[in-house]
């Protein structure tokens, strides 16, 4: 058994695409290990700035041996086939075999094929890999008839010590690599994954990204707490950062006291899209410090001062300009502008100005109905979108809210309307929070209902990944904010609303469409919204078929009301006899029905019929009662009770009888089994 | 290693290093553009088989950007020192690293990183991948391999470095004004350029005429597209006017007169002339894929 080793060494890759290249480069090598016979131990890949890094442990030094059984001509075939299969299988004829089959002797050729040395293979698969290794961005560079994601410089590849030579990119492979840019000199020559990994580690290069993470957390961390203060987790900056630093060291860096003052949040954007830096803050308090830590990949002959000071000098002038911004749009009121919207494009010909039109009104009529202020919702509705038009949003877009918040507080608004105006684009996604307040809550659901209404009646979709308008999202935030808040409002009163004070030249065909559209929409989220719950997806499909159902919140009581039956005997068997004698009637009402009509009672001879007819009249108005009720788990309740009778029916007696008067009444009183259960949900949508 | 100690030292360090590595040292070129990148040394350049090599300081005009001399680094005029190496060769960065050696910026005390940054020039129909280069997170330079220009694939590919004169000098200096730059010895930047922020922006803002530079615009468009439609193709007077249409466009989007829809269309329209100027540039003799008499170059 031996170990591979594999290093493409090149300029400095992405941050964002390293994690995926090395999964990609470990898929496409294992992959094509895999299809020539050659199975190993274990396979490991890293991915760093300049370098993707694949080690494979217990490989076979060479391809198993293969034999192969190849039929020849009969025994007693013409001498010329014979000669064929022998040049065909380059044997003589004491070395065939004779074979007895029904058909009479046949020869048989037993080839036999070594196995390839497992370096050979490796030359002639790797470069193919590459090539397959799919960068969201690639590049052509000189003097290389491939792309890749950067000019590619070096490529090791041992396998049991020993160079596989190749090439590709026109690159030669080899046993050198070299180690940091700046804290290693020359070439270092490897031979193994153990004596490559403590090389590159004198060489300052760490190689496990995980490692590398591991250590600006540990060092943020201690930096802050023998401050005073501790590191505000994120992720994804510990990620990015990972990614640009063979050697990352932690620095520690002030923030000026004149920008203390600024909110926290411009200042937390400005540090991490600008500059990468990590925000420190008062573990008591929770307030923001005047502290930052950076991640540099140097370390420096003066311990790290020029860098710092470095560092701090450029967040200086950052700042200066996030400052001037803040300074200079709280001049301005919000309310002063929204004349500006105008002309900020939404959609094609629509601007924000008329989207916060539409929002407004939408939000006075919803603030009615579910019973919040109607004059905030109308104030932060309009005030909603003003924060486009300031300086700092045109700086960081991701504080479009944040910002909004901020004016409407230095301009009076009062919290409420400011808490709204920083909410309404919540939540964000499946874990963010609801608005805070329900005139926020309002002012959400508004924004979301214009922006769904809008882009679908102008023909907009979602496709696969691409959702530019972010569709899905407000779908889905549409969903959570109706369900979390019980707001009691039909999908079509919605869309008569989404509709109403939007767009002109709408037809009645096309608002027809797009409410039918936008309910399937909303049908899909609200499957994605409610799966994590554990609620099933065909229980949903189940009354919403029905079609008289819109209203979410009485929608998904009635589906987990009918979940929590259909887990019990009761709901199980009820389930079943219901199929069997929805098959029966199917299969019946082609032949000649369908059955109308009340069942006759008279009709009704035997005692199972008998029963089953009365317990049906009484569940059937009790059932319509709870539903109307909205006592949904009264209503299984009667349901449940029906389990017995229906059992008892299959059990005792035929449907098809002889007397064709009988047998219409049993099915009339199937159909009327049917609508009964179909006054809970469309059974037959039920799965198992 | 000293450090560059004015503005005009780090324009001559560059200059004298790049002139080392075997490029043409040229001067800035007289049209008022956008970036370094504008300058048909880089643009028709990058295009076709011949080797290239070249190094210039290019003033650059954005006339967005005027702050009327208030803002501590904006400028609607300032200066790059824009590279141009074709093909790149196989250590460009180490060359590019050497540079900033050169001008004092020492890689042993800061910390000197290659970040993502693909670049693209929408009016002139060009990208590439490549970087910004970060000395101690501040941004010193653009680092592009080009793909495309004018629509073109570049082949061989060229590698561009653009350094901001100014961003790099105050870092270089310890400044944080940009009108306090040395110059030189005796001159800060503010005693030479101050007095033309504040006017320029005016004039970006508030006193460019429209109506002219509407005119402009087409004028230049038309004389262009006649320079490369007839039968008679002038490639470098064509390229010419798609450098002034592009300024002519800057600066009435300064005014505030081209709305958002009709930005796009602007730009389709300089890029549709830039391509064609390429495609012209590739059948000249300089452009041609076939070089048409021996040459010595480099690479």
């Amino acid at each position: 058994m031996a170990d591979l080793l594999l290093e493409l060494f090149s300029e400095e890759i992405p941050a964002r695409m390293q994690a995926q290249a090395a999964k990609d480069l470990e898929r496409l090598v294992v992959g094509a290990l895999s299809d020539r016979g050659l199975l190993f131990e274990g396979a490991k890949a890293f991915a760093g700035p300049r370098r993707l890094t694949l080690a494979i442990a217990g490989l076979p030094a060479k391809q198993p041996d293969v034999s192969e059984e190849l039929k020849g001509p009969k025994v007693d075939a013409p001498q010329a086939a014979l000669d064929g299969f022998l040049r065909k299988t380059g044997l003589t004829k004491d070395q065939l075999k004779v074979e007895k089959t029904p058909k009479g002797d046949v020869y048989l050729a037993v080839i036999k094929r070594a196995g390839r040395a497992t370096a050979e293979v490796l030359a002639e698969i790797l470069p193919e890999c590459f090539a397959k290794l799919p960068w969201p961005k690639s590049m052509r560079f000189p003097n290389s008839p491939v792309r890749w994601v950067r000019p590619l410089h070096g490529i090791v590849c041992t396998f049991d010590g020993e160079v596989v030579p190749f090439q590709f990119a026109g690159v030669t492979s080899g046993n050198a690599t070299w180690g940091h840019r700046f804290l290693s000199n020359g070439p270092i020559e490897v031979r193994r994954y153990d004596d490559y990994v403590e090389k590159l580690h004198k060489a300052h290069v760490i190689l496990d990204a995980e490692q590398r993470k591991a250590i600006i957390f540990e060092e943020v961390k201690s930096a802050a707490f023998v401050r005073g203060l501790e590191m505000i987790p994120d992720e994804g900056l510990l990620d990015e950062v990972a990614g640009l630093a063979e050697w990352p060291v932690v620095l520690i860096g002030a923030i000026q006291d004149e920008f203390m003052d600024v909110p926290p949040e411009i200042l937390q954007t400005s540090m991490r899209t600008h500059q990468k830096y990590f925000s420190l803050r008062d573990p008591r308090t929770g307030k923001m410090a005047n502290r930052f830590a950076l991640v540099a990949d140097m370390i420096a002959d003066d311990g790290g001062k020029e860098i710092v000071a470095g560092n701090e000098r450029v967040l200086r002038a950052r700042l200066s300009d996030a400052k001037f911004f803040w300074d200079q749009d709280r001049k301005t009121k919000l309310a002063d502008r929204i004349d500006a919207l105008k002309s900020i494009v939404y959609y094609e010909e629509y601007s924000y100005w008329l989207k916060v039109d539409a929002i407004a009104t939408k939000a006075a009529i919803l603030a009615d109905e579910v019973g919040v202020n109607r004059e905030q919702a109308k104030r932060a509705s309009f005030l909603s979108k003003a924060d486009l038009t300031s300086g700092v949003v045109g700086e960081f877009p991701e504080l479009q809210g944040v910002m909004g918040r901020y004016y409407a507080l230095n301009d009076d608004e009062g919290e409420i309307v400011a808490d709204a105006i920083r909410d309404h684009y919540k939540p964000l996604g499946p874990s963010d929070n609801l608005p805070a307040t329900d005139v926020g809550a309002v002012v959400a659901l508004a924004d979301k209902l214009s922006t769904l209404y809008w882009l679908f009646h102008e023909g907009e979709r979602p496709t696969g990944s691409k959702d530019p308008y972010a569709l899905r999202r407000a779908a889905l935030g549409m969903v959570r904010i109706i369900l979390e808040k019980q707001y009691r409002l039909g999908l079509n009163w919605l869309f008569e609303l989404g509709w109403y004070s939007s767009l002109s030249g709408s037809n009645k065909d096309k608002r027809a469409k797009t409410a039918r559209e936008l309910t399937d929409f909303i049908a899909d989220r609200l499957k994605v919204a409610l799966r994590e719950k554990g609620t099933r997806h065909d229980l949903i499909d189940a009354v919403f078929s029905l079609g008289n159902e819109d209203d979410l919140v009485r929608l998904v009581a009635r589906v987990e009301a009918l979940q929590s039956f259909l887990k019990t005997d009761e709901g199980a068997n009820l389930l079943a006899g219901y199929k069997r004698g929805a098959n029966i009637l199917k299969a019946e009402e082609k032949k000649d029905g369908p059955f109308k009509g009340e069942p006759d009672a008279g009709l009704l001879v035997l005692p199972e019929e008998k029963a089953l007819g009365e317990a049906l009249s009484s569940a059937s108005m009790s059932i319509a009662d709870d539903v109307a009720a909205e006592k949904f788990v009264e209503a299984m309740g009667v349901m449940a009770k029906l389990r017995a009778p229906v059992d008892a029916f299959f059990d005792k007696v035929t449907v098809n009888d002889k007397d064709a008067k009988l047998r219409e009444n049993r099915l009339r009183l199937l159909a009327r089994l049917r609508a009964t259960l179909h006054q809970v949900a469309d059974f037959s949508k039920i799965e198992g | 290693m000293a450090k560059a100690k004015t503005f005009q030292d780090l324009i001559l360090t560059l200059q004298n290093y790049w002139a080392r590595q075997g490029c043409l040292i040229l001067q800035p070129y007289d049209v008022e553009m956008g970036a370094g990148t504008f300058h048909p040394a880089t643009t028709l350049r990058a295009l076709g088989p011949r080797p290239w090599r070249a190094a210039y300081v290019q003033p650059s005009r954005r006339p967005k950007d005027g702050r009327y001399g208030e803002n501590p680094n904006r400028l609607q005029h300032y200066y790059q020192f824009q590279v141009i190496m074709k093909p790149a060769p196989s250590d460009i960065q180490e060359l590019y690293l050497g540079s900033l050696r050169e001008i004092g910026l020492d890689p042993a005390l800061h910390d000197i990183r290659f970040v993502e940054d693909d670049w693209e020039s929408p009016t002139l129909g060009a990208w590439g991948l490549g970087w910004e280069v970060w000395c101690d997170g501040m941004e010193v330079s653009q680092f592009t391999y080009f793909q495309q220009v004018g629509g073109i694939d570049c082949d061989p590919v060229s590698g561009e470095i653009t350094y901001g004169l100014e961003r790099l000098a105050m870092y270089v200096q310890n400044v944080e004004f940009v009108y306090d730059l040395a110059y030189n010895e005796h001159f800060r930047y503010g005693e030479v350029f101050h007095q033309n922020e504040i006017e320029q922006s005016a004039f970006n803002f508030e006193m460019a005429d429209t109506e002219i530079l509407f005119q402009h615009f087409k004028d230049a468009e038309k004389q262009c597209r006649e320079l490369i439609d007839g039968n008679r193709k002038l490639a470098l007077p064509a390229y010419d006017q798609c450098i002034k249409a592009s300024h002519c466009f800057n600066l009435l989007d300064a005014r505030g007169v081209i709305s958002v829809t009709e930005r796009a269309a602007y730009i389709g329209r300089v890029r549709a002339l830039a391509k064609a100027c390429c495609e012209a540039w590739l059948e000249t003799p300089m452009g041609a894929y076939t070089p048409r008499f021996p040459e010595k170059g480099v690479g």
